[in-house]
């Protein structure tokens, strides 16, 4: 097997590289990938969508069509996972702790009992004590980063940033959550139904822009026909729909996120994570 | 809404139930069939309509996505060749949904809600790759396809399935990622990524290593995701071993739309002046897709399992598809274009019949399969139908697309091509009458208790068909195998040839 | 010599990625793991992405997004906006979606490979194929 890898790899590599001899120069300012189109974007953007970070302008609007089916990408991922993983029925023994004693019982995975009060919490396999200042650190941080989210969501239009970036941050801060706490504490504040609804909310309030778009007269993801519903100047509405778009994004990366860790990580149990 | 925004319809109708059928699964679960039959309808009406509108005007639509004009922006450009296999996917998807519901709620039925919407993702999928004139927004739906089928196939038989699942996704990936190198050698050399403009900026560049090589692996990516021999290892366990309900849409529609995608790069993007006065490869190319048809007609008489023989007839379907393409000539390509709307509807009616089996027998063994044709006639006249297309025995539509194939390589002089496609149907004939010499008899010959009731096996075999649903999903499908052969010649006149000019 | 120093020397962005290609290419099909093979198809999809950005680079120019430019000019006048200063901004976009599509796969062939896992207890390719003959 490793030889035929070997000249698979080998022929392939030969092929690419033998190609490469045609090629302009690195950094060869008029190559035709350097010309043709991108004069276009770098130029005339700034006066048709008002928008000063040119990759979000190319990005959501000029080719908003292809960003709208990687969210749809993104989507599918969480519910592949959803799909492959999730199994709520495979029956464990459950333990117990109780809090002011450290006495630990076990229920057998056929009882149906649970005990009552607040001094049991109930415990992973694999417990360890919990790190008081691992908890409290982050329990300070996840404010912050989730603020810096929405600050590189919103800033898309200005600096790097935008919905995938903002989306992939405050998914992180969740799963910070899940990882300095415990799974069952992150899945208590953010349920499995509502990151299911967030991630389909998210792609829908972008296909619900496009579609607007075009109940109002225009083709599919034109925005410059939404000045008939909103009341800003027909200069700046691109960059409006280009915000609302980004936080469809947003949403829907988040929610996936979250989604893909938390089965992972749990086999789809969603009772005990890492 | 104006009636031009039917291309945008086309592929938002599915994506719009997806997202609302997920939703719904988590709210009540009940609504998620009701509205993924939505969808799909208004898609296959957006098609349809498509179609008609194309052969009246006879010139090709196309939609800005966003409002800005190619190059800069995406569009949608549909026209003959497109909008009739647009045509057929919707079908065979619409009927499929119709045909599976049993089959989902009593296999999968806690998930039959993310199932809906992994299906119309994966069918979104499928309508985009078709449907696009720009190359990376068709990687991108390619990647949805991927992506869904992937999940699809991992539900079903648990112990082989995700094995099988994984290895089609290292295939998968490495497929996909070839074309998009090959689409990133394109952009180098020519700094454009719509289809049109690309045809229009390619001629000068004819002589040089950096195109051949962005056409080879454009080819050699899509032939990765169509299965061709020797790439096709990871199609057989693939297909076998996923849950009967998705391998119907899949099996059929997968291949079929990659072949389109080779024939649209081999047609609009490059051109039959490079492809075949520029490049001395055609002839290596035939051989190999009759190498194909042979091999693939040989694994099949080695297999005891009817999904796995089905998954290597499709192996040697596709070796039609290609060899027809690169023949060289109008009529090699005719019979390759006619061949996906045919082998698709074929494909799907030899699985549709598979499915209503399967549906009352324990699996698909050939041990399995004893006095079927007493037991389910209408689903085994269904499969018998299938089988004859699949031969090709007129007037069903598997004959006409051979014909056009092997009078293609008859004018090309391709000999080799046209004996493998005699050989291929000698073969089919083998494999299908063994099945129907299997289930025409009420059970092995050497069994004792068969001898006991022989006075009594008139009364004894009652009819348990598969629900009425699939059986009438199988006729209609059964009903267009025929006429998709009678009006195979109206179907060429007025698609095929005023598409080749 | 020198012609081939000064060859190497305008092109050897791509010479390394595309070896980078290769040796993720040779992992996802030579190793016996499927962790490492998840990890060679990471490195395949990453090395294309940065051979497609390399694409957009132009010398001495900058970053694709303008400054000042809203406001920023106080009675300069319309702003005035090179092509030749920023570089090319259509590899980036396209490649923000390969990087999702990359990640996305991952995802779901980790899932895969834990449904494998839960299985066989085993990852190992040969071990499993063994495992699955039997059956």
């Amino acid at each position: 097997m490793k030889k035929t890898a070997l000249l698979i790899v080998c022929l392939c590599g030969g092929l690419l590289l033998s190609a490469t001899a045609d090629f302009p120069d690195w950094g060869y300012p008029s190559s035709p990938a350097s010309t043709h189109l991108s004069n276009h974007y770098i130029e005339k953007s700034m006066e048709e969508t008002n928008v000063p970070n040119l990759v979000t302008a190319v990005l959501a609007d000029y080719r908003g069509f292809d960003t709208m089916f990687e969210t749809a990408v993104v989507f599918c991922a969480g519910l592949a996972c959803l799909l492959l993983l999730r199994n709520s029925n495979h029956k464990k023994d459950r333990f117990y702790r109780h809090v002011p004693t450290g006495v630990i019982l076990r229920f057998n995975k056929n009882s149906t009992r649970e005990p009552g009060g607040r001094e049991f919490e109930n415990m992973d396999a694999h417990w360890v004590p919990d790190d008081l200042i691992i908890m409290t650190v982050c329990r300070i941080l996840i404010p912050f980063i989730q603020i810096y989210a929405l600050y590189v969501v919103a800033h898309g239009d200005f600096s790097p940033g935008g919905g995938f970036q903002g989306g992939v941050i405050f998914g992180s801060s969740l799963i910070l959550l899940a990882i300095s706490y415990n799974l069952r504490t992150a899945l208590k504040r953010t349920t499995e139904k509502v990151l299911g609804i967030f991630s389909a909310v998210g792609v829908l309030l972008y296909v619900g822009i496009g579609l607007l778009c075009m109940v109002l007269g225009g083709n599919f993801l034109d925005y410059g026909k939404l000045v008939k519903v909103l009341p800003v100047d027909p200069g700046h509405i691109r960059a409006l729909g280009m915000l609302g778009v980004e936080i469809g994004v947003g949403i829907t990366v988040m929610a996936v996120m979250v989604v893909i860790y938390v089965n992972l990580a749990s086999k789809g149990q969603h009772d005990e994570g890492l | 809404m104006t009636p031009t925004n039917y291309p945008a319809l086309l592929v938002l109708a599915p994506l719009v139930a997806a997202i609302v059928c997920s939703c719904a699964s988590w709210l009540r679960k009940t609504l998620c069939y009701p509205i993924a039959l939505v969808g799909l309808v208004v898609s296959f009406f957006s098609s349809t309509v498509l179609l008609s509108r194309i052969i009246a005007t006879g010139e090709e639509i196309t939609y800005y996505m966003a409002g800005w004009s190619p190059p800069f922006g995406i569009e949608y450009r549909i026209d003959l060749l497109n909008s009739v296999v647009l045509v057929a996917v919707t079908a065979i998807a619409l009927i499929n949904l119709l045909a599976s519901h049993q089959e989902v709620l009593r296999d999968a039925e806690e998930k039959s809600g993310t199932f809906y919407a992994v299906y119309l993702l994966f069918i979104t999928g499928l309508i985009g790759v078709v449907a696009t004139g720009d190359l990376f927004n068709l990687y991108v739906l390619l990647e949805i396809t991927s992506l869904t089928s992937y999940a699809l196939i991992a539900m079903g038989d648990p112990d082989r399935s995700p094995m099988a699942s994984l290895n089609y996704v290292f295939i998968g990936v490495i497929g996909a990622s070839f074309y998009l190198l090959g689409v990133g050698y394109i952009y180098i050399m020519t700094g454009s990524l719509n289809m049109m403009d690309v045809a229009t900026l390619l001629p000068p560049l004819h002589g040089s290593t950096a195109v051949l090589v962005a056409f080879l692996f454009c080819m050699i990516g899509v032939w990765i995701k169509m299965a061709l021999f020797p790439m096709h290892t990871w199609l057989p366990n693939a297909y076998a071993y996923a849950p009967i309900a998705a391998a119907r849409a899949i099996a059929p529609l997968m291949t079929k739309v990659m072949v389109y995608v080779m024939i649209r790069l081999m047609v609009t993007v490059f051109g039959y002046d490079y492809i075949f006065k520029a490049l001395h490869l055609s002839s290596s190319v035939v051989w190999l897709a009759a190498i194909a048809i042979v091999a693939g007609g040989i694994l099949a008489l080695g297999q005891r399992d009817l999904k796995k023989m089905a998954a290597y007839i499709i192996v040697s379907e596709i070796g039609y598809m290609v060899g027809g393409a690169w023949l060289g000539n109008n009529t090699g390509m005719t019979g390759s274009i006619l061949h996906i709307i045919n082998d698709a509807i074929m494909t799907f009616a030899l699985f549709l019949a598979m499915g209503n089996i399967a549906f009352r027998t324990k699996n698909l063994r050939f041990e399995n399969l004893s006095g079927l044709f007493a037991k389910m006639p209408w689903s085994m006249a269904g499969f018998a139908l299938a089988g004859l297309s699949i031969i090709g025995v007129p007037p069903t539509c598997g004959f006409f697309s051979k014909w056009y194939l092997v009078m293609g390589g008859l004018e090309a002089g391709a000999y080799h091509f046209v004996a493998a496609l005699i050989f291929s149907s000698l073969v089919c004939a083998i494999l299908f009458f063994r099945v129907f010499e299997i289930c025409f008899f009420e059970s092995a010959p050497g069994d004792a208790a068969a001898h006991d009731h022989q006075g009594h096996h008139h009364a004894e075999v009652a009819i348990e068909e598969a629900p009425v649903s699939s059986l009438i999903s199988l006729g209609v499908v059964s009903l267009l195998v025929i006429l998709v052969g009678v009006y195979s010649g109206t179907i060429v006149q007025t698609i095929i040839v005023p598409f080749l000019g | 010599m020198t012609d081939f120093f000064i060859v190497v020397m305008a092109k050897y962005n791509y010479w390394l990625y595309i070896i980078l290609m290769m040796i993720g290419l040779y992992a996802m099909i030579a190793k016996n793991n499927l962790m490492k093979k998840l990890v060679g198809m990471n490195i395949f999809q990453t090395a294309i992405i940065l051979f497609y950005i390399s694409i957009g680079y132009k010398i001495d120019a900058t970053i694709p997004i303008i400054e000042n430019a809203h406001g920023g000019g106080h009675g300069a006048g319309p702003l005035v906006i090179h092509a030749a200063d920023y570089i090319n901004p259509l590899p980036h976009v396209l490649m923000l979606t390969a990087i999702v599509v990359s990640v996305a796969t991952f995802g779901v062939a980790m899932a895969l490979a834990i449904k494998v896992y839960q299985r066989y207890q085993t990852l190992e390719e040969d071990e499993l194929r063994m495992h699955i003959r039997e059956k």
